[in-house]
């Protein structure tokens, strides 16, 4: 059989007409094209660009250190010297803001890289191989799910310890299950599909059909869901500081912040406004890039 | 030709257990030559597509083969367990219905095609990748090298059935098993397919069985038919005999059912009545109570598959009264 496929016979095609074929680039372009016309998305990625390189530039962009204190400017006004004036401890507050713009950032999106990854995997394991495996981690998304989501947090954090370990091990627990059930549904399709059963025919051991055919068809799922659980978490995050458990003072969170600046909030207003509109926007570009994304990549 | 390649004896699959248990296939057997071609016809829900399943052992969940014996070149497939897969593995391959459900979507068809060389007859890369550049020239892919790094989405639905043919071709199996290849093409394309089967087969030497509801198809294709009905064999025989001169009123009502496209004034007939559920299987002949040749006799115990006298051997019914079926 193999000497026959080696021989180079004429074309089995008899028609005889030559295929015209569209250039293969262009089909490449289409998403290109299509995420230029979506305003959502340019304007969710140029708020997300430029929040990301005010975290990762804060040392160079910043003013002055976080932590560095202007004890003869306590509670300043806008000025050049401090353009968004000064906290209760002198700190200067436009500084503080980016600087904690590096600290949230951070934290939020390691916080989801576990149970994105978790999640996905078990997901995918719990659809494809069904039985015992799919029934114990259902149910304890069940379990997981039918806890409010910030009893369990707050929860969770007050057994392992306030601040970044408690966030991240908290959400580890916590988060995870979203991923797992988004992607065990899709996995059910994609492996009742008849490519997954060609991929059985031809004789691939299951892990390989797993890595090559059926993840790659549902870890999409699980993407669009990050870029929402993103903005979630981040919030997730200030809103522990705001709290006082999540991250430590003196380290610069936007939460901690705001709960700092409410005292002063009738003599001062910008201390607690400011850090809430960077959540605000934080959060709007990072909606506006998930929608516009999961917009771009819906197939049609 | 030569033995028969593949072999099936008494299959028979039912859905569901229990008192909910409905037999779906109940004894189907046939056999198949080398490169020789089977076709198996019967309306939707005649348990044909079933019968394809079970010997590629890819019954859905809930439906199970109780019975009968597959063989291919001579050794027994089981059904069920971790031997079924390795059992089939480079021997028995399947082209399904719908060519881009058949694809995987994400991956690159070339990547698709040598996957089985490489991962499964452990072939190297730059060898994989020659093989599936090899397979899509023989299953007829205009400029084949440039077609390794297209999706699936990329190409037309009969350039997709190809790549398909090709996958299915890249474990070099001794039958092909095509499950209603040509029902999601345009009969142009369709009729380029059924060629590229045929020619497969011929310079290959695989054998196919073609599970189809269209009788042009499988004339054009296959070697023999075998009819089914209600999951029975109803009648088996040579393509081009069989379809001249049907003996078993079910292909007659079935041949009635075509339209002629040569003769505009031939109103074609419809077999009167609908296929009975699982669950209400009639007694006697399955087939009686749509039968305009049925007397009463028919519905008293089930008619066996048997030879036909006088006519050629090879050819078998389920009527009790074949002399009956005359065209009208």
């Amino acid at each position: 059989m193999t000497a026959a496929l080696g021989q180079d016979g004429p074309p089995f095609v008899r028609d005889g007409a030559p295929l015209v074929l569209a250039p293969l680039r262009r089909q490449r372009s289409v998403l290109v094209h299509r995420a230029l016309r979506s305003p959502a998305l340019i304007i969710g990625c140029a708020i997300t660009l430029g929040l990301v390189l005010v975290a990762v530039l804060a040392p160079l962009i910043s003013p002055y250190p976080p932590d560095h204190q202007d004890l003869y400017n306590i509670l300043s006004r806008f000025s050049s010297k401090h353009l968004l004036g000064t906290d209760e401890l002198g700190r200067d507050e436009l500084s503080r803001l980016i600087w904690a713009a590096r600290t949230d950032l951070q934290v939020g999106v390691l916080a989801v890289i576990f149970p994105f990854c978790f999640g996905t995997v078990i997901g995918t394991l719990a659809g494809y191989r069904g039985g015992w495996l799919d029934t114990v981690v259902m149910r304890a998304v069940d379990v997981l799910i039918a806890f409010p989501f910030y009893v369990l947090v707050i929860g969770l954090i007050f057994v392992v310890g306030t601040g970044t370990t408690g966030i991240y091990v908290a959400f580890a627990v916590v988060d995870w299950v979203v991923y797992a059930r988004a992607v065990r549904s899709t996995t059910l399709v994609v492996r009742e599909s008849d490519y997954v059963a060609a991929a059985r025919t031809g004789g691939l051991p299951d892990w390989r059909i797993l890595w090559r055919h059926v993840l790659p068809n549902t870890v999409t799922q699980a993407v669009v869901y990050l870029t929402n659980d993103v903005v979630l978490v981040i919030v997730a995050v200030v809103t522990l500081g705001y709290l006082g458990l999540g991250v430590q003072p003196p380290a610069p969170d936007w939460g901690t912040m705001i709960s700092e600046g409410q005292e002063f909030l009738t003599t001062y207003w910008a201390l607690a406004t400011l850090p809430g509109v960077a959540v605000l926007v934080t959060g709007l570009g990072l909606s506006m890039l998930g929608d516009g994304l999961a917009d771009v990549l819906r197939p049609r | 030709m030569s033995a028969a390649v593949l072999r099936v004896r008494d299959l028979t699959v039912s859905v569901g257990r229990g008192t909910r248990r409905h037999v779906a296939v109940r004894d189907v057997g046939f056999e198949v030559p080398a490169g020789g071609s089977l076709g198996v016809v019967g309306e939707s829900g005649s348990g044909k597509s079933l019968t394809l399943r079970a010997l590629m052992a890819l019954l859905p969940a809930g439906v199970h083969a109780e019975r009968g014996v597959v063989e291919l070149a001579g050794e027994h497939l089981p059904f069920t367990g971790p031997g079924a897969r390795r059992a089939r593995r480079g021997r028995l391959a399947m082209v399904f219905q719908d060519p881009l459900s058949g694809l995987d979507p994400v991956q690159t068809v070339g990547a698709q095609v040598a996957e089985v060389p490489r991962r499964v007859l452990g072939k190297s890369l730059s060898v994989s990748r020659r093989r599936a550049v090899e397979l899509l020239r023989l299953v007829g892919m205009p400029d084949p090298e440039r077609r390794l790094h297209v999706f699936p989405h990329q190409l037309s639905g009969g350039m997709r059935q190809r790549a398909l043919i090709a996958m299915a071709l890249a474990s070099e199996p001794k039958v092909l098993l095509c499950d209603e290849p040509t029902t999601a093409l345009d009969v142009t394309v369709q009729a380029q397919v059924l060629e590229l089967l045929d020619d497969v087969r011929r310079r290959l030497g695989v054998a196919i069985v073609f599970v189809s509801h269209d009788l042009a198809v499988v004339r054009q294709v296959c070697d023999r038919l075998a009819v089914m009905y209600t999951g029975r064999l109803v009648e088996t025989g040579p393509a081009g005999d069989l379809l001249d001169h049907p003996a078993h009123p079910y292909t007659l009502g079935l041949l009635e059912a075509v339209v002629d496209l040569d003769d505009v004034d031939h109103r074609p007939r419809t077999i009167p009545g609908m296929l009975p559920d699982l669950a209400h299987v009639p007694t006697g002949c399955p087939f009686h109570p749509r039968c305009r040749f049925a007397s009463e006799d028919c519905a008293g115990e089930v008619p066996p598959l048997r030879h036909l006298e006088g006519g050629e051997s090879t050819r078998a019914t389920a009527c009790k009264y074949p002399e009956r079926v005359v065209k009208r």
